[in-house]
């Protein structure tokens, strides 16, 4: 023991340094070199891939198609105009329905029996019908009231209400409520219990808990699953063609049925849809990315980076191989 | 002294189980008063009623001379409104084992939000007020971190801090260094001390029984539901009385 501590300031340095020292000055740790697993069944599905691709390039350029028709088509003023409609009904109905879903969510979990029960009843319905068949009621409506009469607020025949606009918003929407009040629920839930202890304990109420305390943390659980109903909202929008609003499909269908290029404007549709829903993905990526934070260690990688990472891993792996 | 809280053979279950079986009990103005015990035997959940996180199955718990959870007019007990439980919930603040502070807020919105949501206290006196208060637990520097940034004693003495800024009567303590580091203890326990010192009437749920020994006034022994043992924190901790207490006592001790 004493001679330890005699020992240490005169010859070598302080432990601590010591220990880092030797690591430093001493042989470097030997490199492992080892064969790599071989992945062939990487190799040989990618090849089936690439083939069955081809076939189906094949078919499609020998198919009866006007490609230039396709080409043509995708920037006309209607077609556009249809496309931009049909953002639109999805923007509005996916804020009906997140904003009738947070309110449906809130009275679900109400103390309050009779507000539960409500919630319940049109979560039942709105969750247990098809949306199309939904559209549908909405849109035949007038067939059994055929004026719309609140009493002294408001009268109006109901072919003059129901415009396939509203069809088409009170149909996606309502619809779309009742999906997205499952969503703040388990948002709502997810939130420590001890979070609305601490604020009842210091004398606030059920709104102001509510609003100040669970909903801004529940927010984190809610985003996510959002985007990816909006995602959705856009593709079942094409529903809505059954109510006779002029969006994508409709105003695509209509340049179909008149040209006889039916498969042709259906491509065109598929191209918009899929450019909107692509673009609406990366933003639904990077929410999902902002809201991860604080939650998970490490972040996913952003796009670029996982190309990135992707390419990087096929280069080493053909070296390897 | 007048009673600060009584408690008159409370009863409390949770279904089936019965955890509090009649608990009788006097908390003076300005005294700290220890509950200790092992885990299980209901000195939590007693706590708990104090503010009515719990409702009460049978007897009688006044805080301050009104009755807890409900108003007695003759013979007959009426619930009140939640609105007039949050009312009362003002005068007793609360810090909890796990330390429950609003993650989404910084330390100085912490202690800020109750005063302006509940009193209506100007923004800018809260913010005044609150660093007040985070400097008197020694976090003055730490106003604009979130609690996600803090150590957890420094949590806990932010959730002290954000208890205090409703100007309680009584605070209540529930295990508040169970879910600490040994080393951040002893932080949590000064600005208790402090605490103490200036007056304040204590509720405390605890199993430091330096602390109970040294700043405690009065000390009860809870196990299985029932008071097995009270007096001076000093006579019960180094003379027990009861069998079970002392075979606790040489366990925890």
């Amino acid at each position: 023991m004493t001679d330890k501590l005699d020992k240490s300031p005169s010859d070598t340095p302080p432990p601590g340094d010591s220990v880092s020292a030797g690591a430093a000055s001493g042989p470097a740790p030997e490199t492992i070199k080892a064969i790599p697993v071989r992945h062939y069944g990487r190799w040989i599905s990618g090849v089936i891939v690439v083939a069955l691709l081809v076939a189906l390039g094949i078919a499609f350029s020998q198919g009866n198609i006007q490609w230039h028709t396709v080409s043509d088509q995708l920037f006309v003023s209607s077609v556009v105009q249809g496309a931009g409609r049909t953002l639109l009904i999805s923007i509005l109905a996916m804020i009906v329905g997140v904003v009738l879903g947070i309110l449906l969510a809130v009275m679900r979990l109400s103390k309050n029996p009779v507000t539960s029960t409500v919630a319940w009843l049109y979560i039942w319905f709105f969750r247990g019908t098809p949306v199309y068949v939904q559209l549908l009621l909405w849109f035949n409506l007038a067939l059994i009231f055929p004026v719309l009469n609140l009493g002294p607020i408001y009268k109006n025949n109901m072919t003059d209400v129901m415009t396939p606009f509203m069809c088409a918003l009170l149909g996606l929407g309502l619809n779309e409520a009742a999906y997205m009040a499952e969503i703040c629920r388990a948002g709502l839930l997810a939130v420590d219990e001890g979070q609305t202890e601490a604020a009842q304990a210091l004398g606030m109420s059920h709104t102001k808990t509510l609003f100040r305390i669970v909903i801004p943390q529940a927010m984190r659980v809610i985003v996510p699953p959002t985007g990816n109903e909006f995602i959705n909202m856009l593709k079942t929008s094409s529903l809505v063609y059954a109510v006779t609003y002029n969006e994508l499909l409709r105003s695509t269908s209509a340049i179909g049925s008149t040209s006889y290029a039916v498969m042709e404007m259906l491509f065109v549709a598929s191209i918009w849809y899929l450019a909107m829903t692509s673009v609406f993905s990366v933003f639904q990526y990077y929410l999902e990315r902002y809201y991860a934070r604080g939650s998970s260690r490490s972040l996913p990688p952003t796009v670029f980076q996982k190309i990135k990472a992707n390419l990087i891993g096929l280069g080493s792996e053909r070296g390897k191989g | 002294m007048t009673a600060m809280v009584k408690s008159e053979g409370v009863h409390k279950s949770f279904g089936q189980v019965e955890v509090l079986k009649g608990i009788d009990l006097e908390v003076n103005t300005g005294e700290v008063f220890c509950l200790i015990g092992p885990s299980g035997s209901g000195k939590s959940t007693f706590l708990r009623c104090i503010n009515h996180l719990e409702k009460i199955n049978a007897g009688r718990l006044y805080v301050d001379g009104y009755l807890v959870g409900y108003r007695q007019k003759g013979d007959k007990l009426y619930e009140l409104k939640d609105s007039e439980v949050a009312l009362k919930r003002r005068d007793i603040g609360m810090v909890f084992q796990r330390f429950n502070l609003f993650p989404h807020m910084t330390a100085v919105e912490n202690v800020m939000e109750a005063p302006i949501q509940v009193k209506g206290v100007k923004k800018a006196d809260a913010r005044d007020r609150a660093m007040e208060l985070l400097e008197r637990v020694g976090l003055g520097d730490k106003a604009k971190n979130y609690p996600s940034q803090l150590s957890g004693g420094q949590q806990q003495r932010v959730a002290i801090a954000r208890a205090l800024a409703m100007d309680p009567k009584l605070m209540l303590f529930d295990e508040p260094t169970s879910a600490l580091d040994p080393e951040l203890v002893g932080d949590v326990l000064d600005v208790m001390r402090d605490l103490a010192e200036s007056g304040m009437t204590m509720v405390v749920v605890t199993h430091e029984m330096g602390f109970a020994r040294e700043v405690g006034d009065s000390l009860v022994f809870m196990d299985g539901g029932v008071v097995v043992e009270s007096g001076n924190p000093r006579d019960v901790l180094t003379d027990p009385q009861h069998e079970r207490t002392k075979s606790f006592l040489s366990k925890v001790l």
